[in-house]
């Protein structure tokens, strides 16, 4: 493994070579232990400031984050669009240039802009770790959850995984499909036809549109919130015929893998893309993932901030 | 870089730990409370022979950890090569113990102070010793060592190796030379 982290920016897992996803999912191991102590605290990024700006709602992965930095003795500041001059109509760049003069190290931008992290990444000197941008990617969300699947079966190479729901307009399901590919997982997209993005066979994926095709041979499957609250197109099914089709019920389990392993990145909707049942049943990890997002964003945060003592910036503007 | 001089070899290495191991007992008086935590890498090895060393001559286990320091240092950005995070593994309460921490070699003390921070951290040692294989000097923090293997005058430029079987193949310490 012995590759060194030179990135400024942590933007996706396209960009990644193999060993720096294993350099990454190795630091986010080590990690893991300090959220076990009774001083849940290390203090590799004190004096560093991290600011989370959000221009979409997100509770869980602001406050990962958070956690995250808090337990590296960085300084964390929130900054959520709905009530910040993003309403005044300033661009990101702009709001970016104005947080890099405050003297911030780190920041943790989420957009519904698919590109804009990495936009906002050429312009500022500080570290931009992507927490999700429009459909693009979402990185530290596939890292952690193939940190949690290595954890769980020992290795990625030669999994069968299968990601369930929503394919056209998820970034996590990008993230995963790159993550998962290049440590060597064969990886299946399973959704209604309306929901796969064209082309998907490209990124090295199998398409089907068979629940039970999908979960048949999995060693692990990967269930997609159904967000309904972006169905612009209208081109989501009703959500009880969802369910009756790609639902992940017990009865589909049992035709499945003993072993399978249940993933979802939250929030849950219950009885429409996963069955109760199952969410809080013994093949789901869906709470371990929450616990690895932490011990994943402190690497990341870790891995950024070293990396960028070390470089010129000649390539800002 | 060129290797200057062999401090000692495996036979050496072996009787400076037994030493090291006989003084540790004597000073605590036994085993009782006492736990040895080796600083990656070559520490922690350093820490598992010489509970060996003890067991041989006590007959009792004496738990032993691992620390890792890399996220307490105070100079990861001056480093060129980054190190990778390991982890701690450390799987005893280390309150109210008596902690002898080991490391390879004792030189600017700028290690020790951050292992320090780190233990404490994690508990309140009763106390907290230092045993090291070699002291070469050039100190930039107040730090000592309790237990020295051997005490070996250097200049800056050059750097004590300290080569394990269990890293390196082999048993042997030597000081080398920077170009």
């Amino acid at each position: 493994m012995p590759v060194v982290w030179t990135r400024k920016d942590l933007l996706g897992l396209e960009d990644l070579s193999k060993e720096e996803i294993e350099l990454i999912l190795a630091t986010a191991e080590s990690f893991k232990e300090v959220s076990t102590r009774e001083i849940k605290k290390v203090p590799a990024l004190r004096g560093k400031t991290v600011v989370n700006l959000f221009y979409e709602p997100s509770t869980r992965t602001r406050v990962s984050f958070e956690i995250a930095a808090k337990r590296l003795s960085a300084d964390v500041i929130n900054i959520a669009s709905e009530t910040s001059s993003v309403r005044k109509g300033e661009t990101l760049i702009d709001t970016g240039k104005n947080i890099e003069a405050l003297k911030v190290d780190i920041i943790v931008v989420r957009h519904n802009y698919s590109g804009a992290a990495a936009m906002l990444a050429r312009h500022v000197h500080a570290s931009v770790i992507n927490a999700g941008d429009g459909w693009h990617e979402h990185p530290t969300q596939a890292l952690l959850d193939v940190f949690t699947l290595k954890e769980k079966l020992g290795r990625i190479e030669g999994l069968n995984v299968s990601i369930v729901g929503d394919i056209a307009h998820s970034r996590v399901a990008r993230s995963n499909i790159w993550g998962l590919t290049k440590l060597g997982a064969r990886v299946m997209v399973c959704a209604p036809p309306m929901l796969i993005p064209p082309a998907i066979e490209q990124m090295g994926v199998k398409v089907t549109s068979d629940i039970d095709e999908a979960l048949h041979n999995a060693d692990a499957v990967n269930v997609l919130r159904m967000q309904f609250e972006r169905d612009e197109e209208n081109a989501f099914p009703q959500q009880l015929e969802y369910f009756k089709n790609f639902g992940i019920t017990r009865e589909r389990l049992e035709k499945a893998k003993k072993d399978i392993i249940v993933m979802h990145p939250g929030p849950l909707n219950r009885g429409i893309e996963i069955a109760s049942d199952v969410a809080d049943g013994a093949n789901s990890v869906i709470l371990e993932q929450v616990t690895n997002g932490i011990a994943v964003r402190m690497a990341a945060l870790f891995l950024v901030a070293q990396a960028n003592e070390n470089i010129t910036h000649d390539n800002i503007n | 870089m060129k290797e200057k001089a062999k401090l000692f070899d495996q036979e050496a290495l072996n009787r400076i730990l037994m030493r090291i191991a006989h003084e540790i007992l004597e000073k605590n008086k036994g085993t009782q409370g006492l736990c040895l935590v080796g600083i990656r890498n070559r520490g922690a090895h350093l820490a598992k022979r010489l509970s060996d060393s003890i067991e041989v001559i006590d007959k009792a286990a004496v738990p032993v950890g691992i620390l890792d320091i890399t996220l307490y240092r105070d100079d990861l950005t001056l480093i060129a090569q980054q190190p990778v995070v390991h982890k701690t593994e450390i799987d005893f309460d280390i309150t109210d113990k008596n902690i002898v921490l080991v490391d390879d070699v004792l030189y600017t003390g700028r290690t020790v102070r951050a292992a320090l921070d780190a233990l404490i951290d994690l508990g309140r040692p009763k106390s907290i010793q230092l045993a090291v294989l070699i002291d070469r000097g050039h100190r930039e923090l107040p730090v000592r060592a309790d237990y020295v293997g051997k005490n070996v005058p250097t200049a800056q430029k050059e750097t004590v190796e300290v080569r394990l079987s269990e890293v390196d193949g082999r048993d042997e310490v030597v000081i080398v030379e920077k170009d």
